[in-house]
């Protein structure tokens, strides 16, 4: 991850070069410091890894914002109208991830997602405990769950 | 002019969803729903008046304060559901009666804090 360190700090010097000390200065000098890094490192290998990582990682950030978005105007419809349509409900959900990181991203982006919250890790971290709000068909639940683990794990491996 | 009014609509957005969490505490039926209400609503609700307040001041101090409270409501909050959560259910806290499944019912062990796996043999503990 030290690539990722070398380019936050060219857009911090990019910004306050240009005295443009604000999100659109820090995004231009980030762009820049990614251009850069990936144009004069090509042969780096950290550097090629990274160069992969840098459009997951926004992709994964948009992904990420919609589902965040879509999550809130359900659990707002449910909260303002009279009637519940909830179905909550625990399901474990086998994992994948295996380092602390790893799981600790799942769990934290579980959480912030679509009527999903994360309980608890198991002992010997084989599976993760969910709660569902809407748990209309297990299935479609457990497949938009592991969509999101396969999109964190690209991310971080 | 324009970017005014966009901060405005930032601000107006992130305030309704802030009222929309506080409620959902009110409304939910049990401990686990209410987590859902409020994470959720918390986390987008502050990062778009956030987003407002970049965009009304532009300036490199609000900015960098702003991101920094972004990143950091969206890490801590789903731990704080997280921890409350899970404390309110081992203690025993009831789930809502229309709760349609509980896999995680019985797992715990308290004495030994290992919470099993579905497949996973109740004498057979010490092993992965």
């Amino acid at each position: 991850m030290n690539v990722l360190l070398s380019n936050l700090v060219l857009a911090l010097i990019w910004a306050a070069l240009t005295d443009t000390m604000n999100a659109g200065g820090l995004v231009i000098g980030f762009l820049i410091g990614y251009l850069v890094l990936v144009l004069v490192f090509r042969q780096h290998p950290d550097v090629r890894q990274y160069r992969l990582r840098v459009p997951r990682m926004f992709s994964f950030v948009v992904f990420f914002t919609k589902e965040l978005i879509m999550a809130n105007l359900k659990v707002a419809y449910d909260v303002l109208t009279p009637i519940h349509l909830m179905k909550p409900g625990v399901i474990a959900m086998p994992l994948r991830a295996e380092s602390d990181l790893e799981i600790t991203m799942l769990a934290n982006a579980i959480s912030l997602t679509p009527g999903s919250l994360s309980l608890d890790v198991s002992s010997y971290r084989k599976v993760l405990y969910v709660h569902i709000m809407y748990l209309d068909n297990e299935e479609d639940v457990m497949n938009e769950l592991k969509r999101m683990e396969t999109k964190i794990l690209r991310v971080m491996r | 002019m324009i970017i005014d009014i966009l901060a405005a609509l930032f601000i107006a957005a992130g305030s309704f969803f802030m009222l929309v969490a506080s409620l959902g505490v009110f409304r939910m039926p049990d401990l686990l729903t209410r987590m859902h209400a409020t994470t959720k609503s918390g986390v987008l609700g502050a990062g778009l008046i956030m987003c407002g307040v970049m965009l009304f001041f532009v300036d490199s101090g609000v900015t960098l304060k702003a991101l920094a409270v972004m990143a950091f409501t969206t890490l801590t909050s789903p731990i704080a559901a997280h921890a409350i959560g899970r404390a309110g259910y081992f203690i025993g806290v009831p789930l809502w009666d229309k709760t349609v499944k509980d896999e995680l019912h019985g797992r715990y062990d308290e004495e030994t804090h290992v919470l099993r796996s579905p497949g996973q043999m109740r004498d057979k503990k010490d092993q992965p």
